[in-house]
């Protein structure tokens, strides 16, 4: 073969999908939208979010139109701040925090641990509806017209100044962070009780470790974020001076109970992103993930300190010195286990028999762009750079490296790599490809002018700028429209695989995870025996010598 | 072993319960153990995220303490002593109820079970209307935050026949709306609480009629019991944070 591959795929002309399997199941609408199945439930999950996603995609696109001319003249300027606010809250809040947890976590955790479903698949489905209620709102938000407050709902700008839709959005938030708690909750629940005989704490796959440390983020900090919002409402609605410097309140504590929540929720984006990529190096490099244990604990790690850092948002809030200095400090200890990330999955690759299908080049993205993400950080976590750098598009470039960069190439690994598991056929290999590498290129022409342009000065959330800025931001809208591209090609190439593709077979990479000794697509409950975990994780030697031991069975 | 466990038992358990009215034994719990041991879990970490959702009014409530004291002692003052008191009293007496309650359905003691919880409740209503007569009380006062509020009281005590006050600077006084904004929120969350509490008891009450919960599954009754005694312990810290900042008993 002049092409490297591990993909093993059964005889297409006699293979078949499965009958019997969790989607054919039960037949109907009803049969989805009542269903206690958590594969069903990461699948009705699956299709909000790609909704909403594109959504939000395609504000940033307005937004990005827009910033094509120095002149204001696509949109008014508070247009304009309703389309960064718009894009901002749908892809925080209805994309990234649910995207790999609600999805490929609620269809894979019970399977990775050998259980026949989430600890309580009616709160796995109650969380879905809240998902769509929340989401719901936020659409009414914007058929109404829009709120522009920018995302963090900053007092007291609005509590006191805007008069758009804050409320709504404020509740739609309140309404989806519950989703999110559930979510999280249930993950815990499962992952300590629910684990099948032998599946020991460090015979897990890090997917889990990385889910398990985020849904502690989600369980702590979701409802300080809550109890935030809840009081701009109140504020807002009553005017009951909490957040009004003028009644004695103080507008920095409302940021301080934000940020306790938004910074650990980059984590809970980012933790299950890391999770995947753990789990694809391990696949398409034929080795155990080194160091399984550092990177197991690297996880809580950052769920650890991510409680700590989030004054770092406020630098430059008149926040005092020596406090300052801590965080700094602080924001700069969560580096140490995200590079541990980082280094071990390199050398995980080190003489590794490694192969470049999609889910790999999606992977390999996020570590390049994650490393630049997570050391601009530290660049932003130090005080003096800081007060040159926030609120500027250096920042903008920063936390997009590390979300998009980072966690929707994640996100695109973990579907690709899962794809035939979640739906018995393969995706059409060499277009995927494409649109890996158009994924990277647009991402990369979309933002590293941005850190540029953050370096020179120029201010975020504006919807003009001096002319002399033009050539990059021309470079950056160039940048979104490959971007886009490339997101719109998996959607296609899919949807069209659904019908069309091979079929995959129990375990086309070869991956030694539970879920892959099973029928694809699973059944619903999921494994006809429970299994017993004998073995560690990523133990290839066992997967070939069961595989050898299957191969003198049939014969 | 696992084979054991994955085939024969849930049949067994199908046939064992087939005369309860809820399949009390979810198809993906191995053993009924475990399944009583993930529903207490969740309970209580849900209970971890109530208490982030009340540490949000109380970390607002330690930072408001700390810079407008003298404002916090006069707001303290206006609420009544006795009425807080009671308000204790019945709700300790409830949860004592409820912690009957989890034994009675142990012991699979059916009236026993329906009795204590309905004392749990009567308390838990009770509770909610001498609540209510305080707030009535805070209304007519014009005690609430917000365009009604008024401070004339604090600044000009001796106006308004109070001697034992000291009387505030106006801007200071303009913060004890503030303490009335957190008495109202903190105690209103509570408050909310005890409505959602009380509304799932009669829902208990309703199938421990039925006897759902005399017959060894007790899980519903004790995770309930849980939310019911973290209801009551927020408010042995409400008490005397809002009621108690000044009343020192030698002053």
């Amino acid at each position: 073969m002049s092409e490297s591959t591990i993909l093993n795929l059964p005889d297409q002309s006699t293979a078949r999908v499965p009958k019997r399997n969790f989607i054919t199941a039960e037949d109907g609408l009803l049969s989805w939208l009542l269903t206690g199945d958590h594969k069903r439930i990461a699948m009705l999950y699956l299709i909000s979010i790609t909704f909403f996603f594109f959504i939000g995609g395609a504000f940033a696109g307005l937004i990005r139109l827009e910033l094509l001319t120095p002149q204001p003249d696509l949109v008014a300027s508070d247009t304009y701040n309703k389309f960064f606010t718009m894009h901002g809250v749908i892809m925080v809040f209805l994309f990234l925090v649910p995207s790999v947890p609600a999805t490929l976590g609620n269809f894979l955790i019970p399977i990775m641990l050998g259980a026949r479903d989430l600890a309580f698949p009616k709160i796995n489905l109650l969380s879905w509806y809240l998902y769509v209620v929340g989401g719901v709102m936020v659409i009414a938000t914007m058929v109404l017209g829009g709120v522009d407050t920018g995302w963090t709902f900053t007092t007291p700008l609005s509590t006191h100044y805007l008069n758009t839709h804050v409320i709504t959005t404020a509740l739609a938030i309140f309404v989806a962070g519950f989703s999110s708690i559930f979510t999280g909750l249930n993950f815990i629940v499962t992952i300590h009780r629910m684990r099948c005989p032998g599946m020991t704490w460090f015979r897990m796959p890090l997917f889990v470790w990385s889910n398990y440390a985020a849904s502690i983020l989600m369980v702590l900090g979701t409802p300080v974020l809550a109890i935030s919002l809840t009081l701009v409402l109140l504020e807002r609605v009553f005017g009951i001076g909490v957040f009004d410097p003028t009644k004695g309140g103080d507008p920095l504590l409302f940021q301080h109970l934000f940020w306790f929540y938004s910074h650990p929720a980059v984590y809970i984006m980012i933790l299950p992103g890391m999770g995947v990529i753990s789990e694809v190096v391990s696949t398409f490099s034929r080795k155990r993930v080194f160091g399984y244990t550092a990177v197991a604990f690297s996880s809580v790690a950052i769920a650890l300190f991510g409680f700590f850092v989030w004054e770092h948002h406020m630098f430059i809030m008149g926040v005092s010195n020596y406090s300052a200095l801590v965080f700094s400090l602080l924001t700069m200890l969560v580096a140490v286990p995200s590079a541990i990330k980082i280094f071990n999955w390199s050398f995980t690759l080190q003489k590794g028999s490694i192969t470049f299908e999609t889910p790999m080049l999606y992977a390999f993205g996020f570590m390049g762009l994650f490393t630049i993400g997570g050391l601009t950080g530290v660049f932003l976590g130090s005080l003096g750079m800081d007060i040159h750098l926030t609120e500027t598009y250096f920042i903008v470039a920063h936390f997009h490296f590390v979300m998009v960069g980072g966690m929707l190439m994640a996100f695109l690994s973990g579907i690709h790599f899962w794809w035939p598991k979640i739906t018995g056929r393969m995706y059409p290999e060499a277009i995927s490809k494409l649109a890996a590498v158009v994924t990277f290129i647009g991402f990369n022409l979309t933002f590293l002018p941005q850190f540029i342009l953050g370096y020179l000065g120029m201010p975020r959330r504006y919807h003009s700028y001096p002319p002399e800025f033009q050539i990059l931001n021309v470079m950056s809208t160039a940048g979104a429209t490959v971007l886009g591209i490339g997101y719109l090609m998996p959607i296609i190439y899919l949807a069209w695989s659904l019908k069309y593709g091979a079929v995959a077979g129990n375990n086309p990479w070869q991956a030694t995870g539970l879920e892959w000794q099973i029928q694809s697509p699973p059944l619903t409950e999921n494994f006809t025996e429970i299994p017993i975990m004998d073995h560690e994780a990523y133990d290839y030697d066992w997967l070939e010598h069961k595989t050898k031991q299957e191969v003198t069975t049939v014969g | 072993m696992a084979d054991t466990i994955a085939t024969t038992e849930p049949a067994a358990e199908h046939e064992l319960h087939e005369h309860v009215f809820v399949p009390q034994h979810r198809h993906h719990f191995e053993t009924e153990q475990q399944q009583r041991e993930a529903g207490s879990f969740g309970m209580w970490l849900f209970l971890l995220t109530e208490i982030m959702f009340f540490g949000g009014m109380f970390f607002a409530y330690l930072l408001y303490r700390n810079w407008y004291y003298d404002a916090f002692v006069v707001g303290s003052n206006q609420l009544s002593l006795p009425l807080g008191t009671a308000n204790t009293a019945v709700l300790i007496t409830s949860g004592f109820f409820m912690a009957l309650s989890v034994w009675a359905a142990e012991v699979r003691k059916r009236g026993l079970l329906v009795l204590l919880l309905v004392l749990t409740t009567l308390l838990g209503i009770v509770f909610l209307g001498i609540k209510y007569v305080e707030y009535k009380e805070k209304y007519e006062l014009h005690h609430i935050p917000g365009e009604h509020f008024d401070v004339s009281e604090f600044v000009n005590p001796a106006a308004y026949g109070i001697t034992n006050e000291k009387p505030l600077p106006p801007d200071m006084a303009q913060k004890v709306q503030l303490y009335f904004f957190l008495y109202f929120a903190m105690t209103g969350m509570h408050a909310l609480h005890m409505i959602i509490g009380i509304g799932l008891l009669f829902w208990l009450i309703a199938r421990a009629r039925r006897g759902d919960f005399s017959a060894g599954y007790v899980a519903p009754i004790e995770n309930f019991g849980l939310y019911w005694h973290f209801v009551d312990i927020v408010w042995l810290f409400l008490f005397p944070l809002l009621y108690l900042i000044n009343r020192h008993p030698m002053k």
